[in-house]
């Protein structure tokens, strides 16, 4: 396009507005293609080249995934979990304050309440269902920090894909965390004389030996 | 409050903040200051509750004429005077200082369990201690422990740990429901809440202590840890429960009802409900309910069916047939007119009515002459000198009405009588003059009644009609004295019913069947040729008709037929059923059509209390699959050839409003005479019962910690009896007739000599069904 040409659409009317350069017409004017072909700019140009030639001797950065699976950074926002204590009862309390704080309203909570019988969590509540979504989820992380209990947290699995959409919403069992060595699969009663302090404090062992001949002989 | 007292009110002006406000004489600081719109937080006020100054974090700086109190005051207890001058939080540093000092005690002993709690998310205490209260705890020491939580009743959950100490749930039992089994134990830092240890906190309105308290201290057990207030839509709705006509909220959860809360409106159920209403929503999920039509295929069995198969099927055995409808009090208004104009126009027939229950001609009568014409409110028991109760026991059939007449015997002493054969607990809370009266001496006695005037009112309930004679006494009584009159059904749908012509000698709007002239009227409206008429059969009537082949088909809606007689459902047995149900049932096991209906809660609609005031609610569950009975009509209406253009609720409800109440003359109302009381000696004895309001109902289905507050089948039975058969108290009697024996624990009371009484349809005590009678038969009671 000319300098001087402005799009038909937008011609002034009046020899005044012609004269005027305004709007549109100014800013087509000032984007006019850079003439300047002097020495200077051709240097500038091999300068930029430059760049290209050294990275040719760079060791390349591709990771061949997914063959190769590069560790993330430690506080990378992966996949949540769902934590147990020593003892193997759950750490969520159902409060559902989680799905309280997400933005993207990923989580679905449902409390219950937890009898002798069916101990789940320490504490009268446990959270019978637990649902993520992550065709929703952000990953801001903005649940694990509204998390009372430090029940919930992030790992660092990025491998969240899948081809139906229904088994992106994760269950409960598919967030727990697995059982480790003295951990007792719930549901089962309270270590002896402990309370929800105890547990919240970090003062349970483990499962005690009455309830978890088993786990304690393998480990 | 009367007309002429409000405007006698002495107006006093106040500075609050600098802001200057005028108030009625007598208004607390703390609800002056609400009127500015300037928030005092507060955890023990309550504007229905007489003031406590429990709490203590409303104080505020007060000055008046110049002389300041010394130290803060307790906004909520303190009227507003003439030349006062208050400073709040929020131009006071001191008042201020003073709240956030109250707030950190309030704090030191309350746990940091809010995630777990109820309450976490709706909590005054959270909520006010964020606007009022000190950003960091400054107490390191250990909080006090208590046990949690404390059943108080199989449905109330105590947490003393979270108390306050406010004393709301206290001043609520002592001062509004009269039950005074929850009380405030110790002094000092070990008060708590506490119940009698002989006596379980088994009152009917205990679900009003979860809502008012402050903190989560009561919960309620069905909704514990159900859900978050986030999580939940909440929808203003109508209780289904009776005709009191509470306005209530129910909050659903993902097409879940999970709870049920007393709505506000002042002039019906001010803030408050029973726990039927508040509890009783289980049958909404329950596993019984109906998804899918059903019709009774060539094997005897129900198959489920599409929606036309189900249609063409039902309309195939009502089309040209005698037809009988049975409505049952359940239904909405707009479902009840639905099915009047069904039975009228499609299957054309008078054999309609919506009463499942025992009732007399002289009821029929004096529902279509007498009912439609009342215009007895709430206010009217505010304002009587005098309220009688006459075939009703307002805190087992209509708790609300319970509640409105208790406030004013606390209030200013109004005088109660109630016709009852013993003092009942109700009025016993009412301080009611108790006449002692057997099921078939009722009519003498209210002819006995002295001492009304124009501004008493008579309470009639719809047990009065089982008693010959009683209505018409009653209907006398009030023309002789003036006393206003006001009909209570049990059921929430059965006013509405009325008025909408569901019942054999009504058209809608009162019109009466034996008037030519309002056939007409209406046959105009509905655009058709005319309308059948001759007074219709009543229930019973339909039954029989039905058993002897005089009926072809008979449609139901929701009824039990244990509600109306024991061998109901044997009349039904060889006739075309088609059965309206939410759930199955006995008359679905017998249905040869069952098409499935939407429940309340997933309805719109409005029910008629006791008033006839209309209710009217949204639906709360969005999007359910189920609809309104009317629908279904509809859609049915057509396919039987006949149609009656109602697609909607909302079309019916225009329909039914703009045909309007009948204006010419009514029926003439049929007095009845009374007869002899009934004899008897031994061990015979005259069966006199009532339902109480926790039973054996169907809409209480499946809510098992609602059920374990209803209070103990009993046989009562007088000294006397109690002597001659040689029992006490707890001791097992068994009542009996011909038909069957009910034996339960005997209570010893003040009952007539000649009465025995029995829940009428409560755990191992269901008069219908095993003695096959309710009120006034002669049963024998021996001990068991």
């Amino acid at each position: 396009m000319a300098e001087n040409e402005v799009p038909e659409n937008l011609e002034p009317t009046t020899e005044v507005a012609k004269t005027t350069e305004f709007g549109l017409a100014k800013a087509f004017q000032e984007s006019a293609p850079i003439t300047d072909q002097s020495a200077s700019g051709f240097f500038k140009q091999l300068l930029g080249f430059w760049v290209t030639f050294a990275t040719m001797f760079k060791k390349p950065n591709t990771v061949q995934y997914p063959e190769v699976k590069a560790p993330t950074e430690p506080r990378f926002h992966g996949r949540h979990q769902l934590n147990r204590h020593p003892d193997g009862l759950e750490k969520c309390i159902g409060c559902e304050l989680c799905a309280w704080a997400c933005p993207a309203d990923a989580i679905l909570v449902e409390g219950a309440n937890n009898t002798p019988e069916n101990q789940v969590s320490p504490g009268e509540r446990y959270g019978a269902v637990y649902q993520i979504n992550y065709l929703r989820c952000i990953f801001c992380g903005l649940c694990i920090e509204a998390c009372p209990t430090r029940a919930l947290t992030m790992t660092n699995e990025y491998e969240l894909a899948d081809n139906d959409r229904g088994k992106l919403i994760f269950e409960k069992e598919d967030l727990l965390a697995p059982l480790r060595a003295g951990m007792l699969m719930p549901p089962h009663p309270m270590y002896p004389g402990a309370d929800d302090g105890t547990y919240y404090r970090g003062e349970v062992p483990g499962s005690h030996p009455s309830q978890n001949p088993e786990a304690n002989a393998n480990a | 409050m009367s007309p002429e007292a409000l405007t006698e009110v002495e107006l006093i002006t106040v500075v609050i903040d600098g802001f200057e406000v005028s108030v009625p004489k007598g208004t607390l600081v703390i609800r002056a200051a609400e009127k500015l719109g300037i928030q005092i937080p507060r955890f023990c006020d309550h504007p229905l509750l007489s003031p406590a100054g429990a709490c203590r974090q409303c104080l505020v700086d007060i000055e008046i004429n110049g002389r300041a109190f010394p130290k803060p005051q307790a906004s909520c207890t303190i009227p507003v005077e003439n030349g006062m001058i208050v400073k709040t939080q929020l131009t006071s540093p001191v008042a201020d200082k003073a709240q956030k000092g109250i707030m950190e005690l309030l704090l030191i002993n309350h746990p940091l369990d809010c995630p777990v709690c109820d309450k976490g998310g709706e909590c005054p205490l959270q909520n006010q201690a964020m606007s009022n209260g000190r950003g960091e705890s400054r107490y390191e020491g250990v909080k006090r422990t208590f046990e949690k939580p404390v059943n108080i009743s199989s449905q109330v959950l105590l947490d003393r740990e979270r108390c306050v100490l406010c004393a709301r749930c206290t001043r609520f039992s002592e001062q509004i429901a009269g039950d005074p089994f929850i009380t405030l134990n110790e002094r000092g830092a070990l008060q708590q809440v506490g119940i009698y240890e002989k006596d379980p906190f088994e009152s009917y309105y205990s679900g009003n202590t979860v809502q008012i308290c402050p903190v989560g201290a009561l919960t309620g057990a069905s909704y514990r840890f159900r859900s978050r207030p986030f999580d939940l839509v909440s929808t203003a709705s109508a209780c289904e429960h009776c005709a009191s006509g509470c306005a209530m909220r129910t909050d659903v959860r993902r097409g879940k009802t999970l709870r049920r809360l007393a709505g506000e409106d002042a002039s019906v159920n001010e803030e408050w409900n029973c726990d039927k209403g508040r509890w009783a929503f289980k049958y909404i999920s329950s596993k019984e309910r109906l998804a899918q039509p059903q019709v009774r295929g060539e094997d005897g069995e129900l198959h489920d069916a599409s929606w036309p198969e189900a249609l063409a099927v039902a309309a195939a055995g009502l089309k040209g047939k005698r037809v009988g409808v049975l409505v049952g009090g359940r239904t909405t208004v707009e479902d009840a007119y639905g099915y009047s104009k069904f039975a009228r126009v499609s299957l054309g027939t008078n054999d309609i009515d919506f009463r499942a229950r025992v009732y007399s001609d002289e009821e029929s009568s004096f529902l279509a002459s007498v009912v439609p014409t009342l215009t007895t409110t709430y206010s009217d028991i505010d304002k009587a000198d005098k309220v009688v109760l006459l075939g009703f026991e307002p805190e087992d059939e209509s708790p609300i009405v319970f509640l409105r007449i208790h406030k004013q015997v606390r209030k200013r002493s109004l005088p109660v009588v109630t016709l009852s054969p013993f003092t009942s607990r109700g009025s016993h809370k009412l301080r009611a003059e108790v006449i002692s009266t057997t099921p078939s001496g009722e009519a003498a006695a209210i002819t006995a009644l002295s001492g009304l005037t124009e501004k008493s009112v008579i309470l009639i309930g719809e047990r009065l009609g089982e008693s010959v004679g009683a209505l018409s006494s009653a209907l006398a009584l009030s023309k002789a004295t003036g006393a206003k009159l006001a009909w209570i059904p049990r059921r929430a749908g059965e006013r509405g019913a009325l008025e909408a012509g569901a019942i054999g000698n009504l058209l809608p709007g009162g019109r009466p069947i034996s008037d030519a002239a309002a056939r007409v009227d209406l046959a105009t409206a509905w655009g058709v040729d005319s309308l059948p008429s001759g007074a219709g059969r009543t229930t019973n009537e339909i039954l029989a008709a039905a058993q002897s082949g005089e009926l072809d088909a008979v449609v139901i809606a929701g009824v039990d037929p244990l509600d109306i007689s024991a061998t109901a459902l044997n009349s039904l047995l060889n006739t075309f059923v088609l059965s309206f149900e939410l759930s199955n049932s006995a008359v679905t096991a017998i249905a040869d059509v069952v098409l499935p209906v939407a429940a309340v809660a997933e309805k719109s609609g409005s029910f008629l209390d006791w008033q006839g005031q209309p209710r009217a609610f949204e639906a709360a569950i969005e999007g359910a699959l189920t609809r309104s009975d009317v629908r279904i009509l509809s859609m049915l209406a057509d396919e039987v050839g006949a149609p009656i253009h109602l697609p909607s609720v909302t079309a019916a409800a225009r329909e039914f409003a703009n045909l309007g109440k009948w204006d010419g003359s009514v029926t003439e109302f049929v007095p009845v005479a009374a007869v002899a009381p009934v004899e008897v000696s031994g061990n015979q004895a005259i069966l006199t019962s009532w339902r109480q309001l926790l039973d054996l109902g169907t809409l209480q289905a499946g809510e098992a910690n609602l059920a374990g507050t209803a209070r103990a089948s009993v046989a009562r039975i007088s000294a006397a009896r109690a002597n001659e058969l040689g029992v006490t108290t707890g001791d097992l009697v068994s009542v009996s007739t011909e038909r069957g024996t009910i034996t339960v624990p005997a209570e010893v009371s003040d009952i007539n000599d000649s009465c025995v009484w029995l829940a009428r349809n409560s755990e191992s005590s269901q008069a219908i069904a095993t003695l096959g009678s309710v009120s006034g038969e002669v049963v024998t009671v021996v001990k068991a």
